[in-house]
């Protein structure tokens, strides 16, 4: 009989075991004890690597992985340029880019995509410049457009492999608790890298914050993380997050608020308890400011809002008119400061936040929600995707996910931006499928999706502009005429993946 | 009566989505002299093209003795908005010119004569002084609008926050526009960002009798609507008594009373008058109708 490494004798096989394996030392499979040559002095122990380039080095980085990212840092973001930067110097190549997001900070990797380094992009959004010359064909392989839920899925799935997730973390230990809450970087929620860093092969923690263990409370935890990186600086905090927004004297935006507020106070689904999403556009700012004289008049409380949270929502919720926050991204300053100090502003990843294909997911349970849109047309598809000239200028985010999730979905927009209509026949590019939109309000009047006749019954009588959404957008080409179509290559540029994975639409390379 | 510059696209494109009662799309002190072609040529097109609904339009062109005036009126009577309204008016005569001015255009482009209305703006002493020979003096007029802005200037003093500077020149408007039954619209409240400033103004000239505010930004519409619009209190009570004096005369009585007090004439048409607000408000005009309907 087999002798272990303690010195007892070990049966090949046991009743009831359906394997053996002998004990080979205390620190023989506990790697990162192993690290320490025997050291018993444990809480010494860290994951601590000198640069980026170690870190890359030890996770094994290879031609044609995916290495992933968050947008929590939004425009302030150095993570993403950072790790590329060095990715590249390294001369690794075709690598694909699962990025929650991209944002007008990440222009830079127009360069790493020139050079081969970057051969596929997969993220909810790009801006800017990035934007323009991906939509001017940059790319042989279509970028693929998920929502935030969609995402989710397609990692939880695994359907898309990450494998290394580089996550920037505004506060972290040497351990690998990490959280978005403290720290000169600080963002708040960090709900999307969370995904990744339970799904990913690899992770690697890159803070400008190192704190004594344990950082506590952590969204990121020590049993996911494989290495830490310190650097000088993660994020710029002046494109991370925004001060106090203020609320607009805009007349037009004004006016749509007042609209969309009088509607979903006669919706049905305002009522006390109720839950709602509202986004940060100003728009939606003044509807949340609205609803509130609402919820005042009415005596009503919501039991929960969702989504990217604002200051304003942590006004009302501080106030006592919105009992709890669940809060995936924190847009603001406020936001920031109520979750590190609230528990009842309650930190969620993406998948819980609305994962379709999960065990259930947050964007199922409420009522309300304000969404913008860059274009809806007669059937109500709604685009934020992509301009009137074609070219990609938007995000997915939770837009779909919120649309079908919620009671009633409500798009907020002007008739016109400049002299473009937003009401138009047909979108550009689907991003949330019109049968899970409900409620147009624009500055001219109100357009209700005949497929729900409860609503429009309960607006009847209110006082509303009520048209067709094809009058409004009969209004609108009254006005701005109608403008030629735009001139598309056959070349496929973008790929708008639905949140249940199925490919919901097209987006063309623009002509010159 | 929302101004509107005249050579603002953006807002002269859909100005009426406001909803206030009418649109004053102004070529005179809003447009620079370098712009007041451009600007007559952008009202004449909107008012030819656009559907401004229900809401009326108005024209502010400039005084006859500019070298704008008589073009803005040969442009503008041919564009058809409800009304032009004249600025600094002084006298009778400023009225009087302009009236026959338009009559002649009205002529030539074969549109019927007297369609297009007339509104005279008060500016200063003389017109204030002149107040009821001016409001008598066209049968196009419908209204008179005081100009306040101009107004101090010429009495040498500066807009307070109590408005007793404005005080005589209002009465008088209000006097001379109700004696000739005509509509009198006060000044604008030109702090935008004074909202309880212009609160306690609109509260204060609609209790002064006066029939509407000028507003120059869209958002002070709701607060007049707001002011003006009856409370639910004042509804029920003008309800109850036009219910009291039709019961009354179906009885054959003369004599109505509500809660004790008896209804006369002057009563019943301050309650017709509570209701036609509350109607053309509309706010309340469904409640109004689910009370009828649960009653």
């Amino acid at each position: 009989m087999p002798e272990n490494a303690a010195g007892r004798e070990i049966p090949r096989t046991i009743h009831g075991l359906q394997a053996v394996k002998p004990f080979e030392g205390s620190f023989v499979n506990t790697p990162l004890v192993r690290i320490q040559k025997g050291s018993r002095t444990l809480p010494r122990l860290n994951k601590l690597v000198e640069s980026i380039e170690q870190a890359i080095l030890k996770s094994e980085l290879k031609d044609g992985m995916t290495v992933s990212f968050h947008h929590h840092l939004r425009n302030g973001d150095m993570v993403l340029n950072m790790v590329m930067d060095v990715i590249a110097n390294l001369g690794i190549k075709n690598l694909t880019i699962a990025s929650s997001s991209l944002t007008s900070a990440h222009e830079p990797l127009i360069r790493h995509i020139r050079h081969g380094v970057v051969t596929r992009l997969v993220t909810s959004g790009l801006r800017d410049k990035l934007a323009e010359e991906i939509s001017h064909g940059l790319l042989d392989i279509p970028v693929l457009f998920h929502s935030h839920g969609g995402r989710a899925r397609m990692i939880e799935s695994g359907e898309m492999k990450i494998d290394i997730a580089f996550l920037g973390v505004p506060s972290c230990d040497v351990y690998g608790n990490a959280n978005g809450y403290s720290g000169p970087s600080a963002c708040g929620s960090l709900g999307y890298a969370m995904v990744d860093a339970v799904h990913a092969s690899k992770v690697v923690l890159i803070t400008d914050n190192l704190v004594e263990y344990p950082n506590t409370p952590f969204s990121i935890l020590q049993d996911q993380v494989d290495y830490i990186v310190q650097v000088d600086q993660i994020g710029d905090p002046e494109g991370i997050s925004a001060g106090a927004l203020r609320m607009t004297r805009n007349p037009r935006d004004i006016l749509i608020a007042q609209y969309a507020t009088h509607v979903i106070e006669h919706s049905g689904y305002m009522e006390d308890g109720f839950s709602l999403q509202t986004g940060s556009g100003s728009i939606s700012l003044a509807v949340t400011n609205f609803l509130r004289d609402v919820m005042l008049r009415k005596n009503f409380r919501a039991s929960f809002a969702l989504g990217g949270i604002t200051g304003n929502i942590v006004g009302l919720h501080e106030e006592g008119l919105i009992k709890r926050l669940l809060d995936v991204q924190s847009f603001d300053k406020e936001a920031i400061r109520s979750i590190a100090e609230n528990r009842f502003h309650t930190e969620i990843d993406a998948s819980y936040y609305a994962n379709p294909h999960n065990k259930g997911c947050a964007t199922n349970k409420i009522n309300v929600v304000i969404l913008s849109a860059m274009e809806i047309d007669t059937d109500f598809n709604v685009n934020v995707l992509t301009g009137s000239d074609g070219i990609i200028r938007g995000a997915s985010g939770g837009h779909s996910d919120t649309a079908i999730g919620s009671g009633i979905s409500v798009i907020v927009a002007p008739l016109f931006r400049g002299r473009t209509a937003t009401v138009v026949d047909r979108v550009q590019t689907i991003i949330t499928p019109g049968d899970t939109v409900d409620v147009l309000v624009t500055d001219h009047g109100v357009a209700v999706n005949p497929k729900r006749q409860d609503i429009s019954e309960r607006l009847k009588t209110k006082h509303l502009p009520i048209y067709t959404i094809e009058q409004l957008q009969e209004k609108a080409e009254k006005i701005t005429g109608r403008p030629e179509p735009v001139q598309f290559e056959k070349r496929i540029v973008g790929v708008v993946e639905y949140r249940d994975g199925t490919i919901l639409d097209v987006i063309h390379q623009v002509k010159d | 009566m929302l101004y509107v510059p005249g050579n603002n696209p953006n807002m002269v494109k859909d100005a009426h989505i406001y909803r206030s009662d009418s649109v004053m799309f102004d070529l005179e002190d809003s447009v620079s002299v370098q712009e007041k072609d451009a600007a007559r040529f952008l009202i004449f097109r909107a008012l030819k093209s656009i559907d401004y609904e229900n809401t009326e339009t108005v024209v502010r062109i400039n005084g006859l003795n500019t070298p704008f005036g008589v073009d803005d009126v040969k442009a503008m009577v041919r564009a058809r908005p409800d009304v032009i309204r004249l600025p600094k008016t002084e006298t009778p005569d400023d009225i009087k010119a302009v009236d026959k001015l338009i009559s002649e255009v009205e002529k030539a482009a074969g549109i019927e004569e007297g369609s297009i209305k007339l509104f005279a703006a008060i500016e200063n002493a003389k017109g204030v002084v002149h107040a009821y020979q001016i409001a008598l003096s066209s049968p196009r007029l419908v209204g008179i609008a005081f100009g306040a802005e101009d107004f101090v200037t010429n009495l040498n003093t500066q807009r307070s926050k109590g408005g007793l500077e404005l005080f005589t020149a209002r009465q008088e408007i209000l006097m001379a526009s109700r004696a000739a039954g005509l509509h009198a619209i006060d000044t604008v409240f030109s702090d935008v960002n004074d909202d309880e400033g212009f609160r306690r103004e609109v509260e204060l000239i609609k209790s002064m009798g006066f029939d509407g505010k000028s507003v120059i930004n869209p958002r002070q519409v709701s607060m007049v609507h707001e002011i003006y619009t009856p409370t639910m209190e004042q509804i029920n009570s003008a309800r109850k008594i036009l219910r009291a004096i039709e019961q009354a005369e179906s009885e054959g009585s003369g004599v109505a009373s509500v809660n004790g007090k008896m209804i006369d004439k002057p009563i019943v048409e301050r309650a017709r008058r509570t209701l036609e607000l509350a109607h053309l408000s509309g706010i309340y005009l469904d409640e109004m109708e689910e009370e009828e309907f649960n009653a």
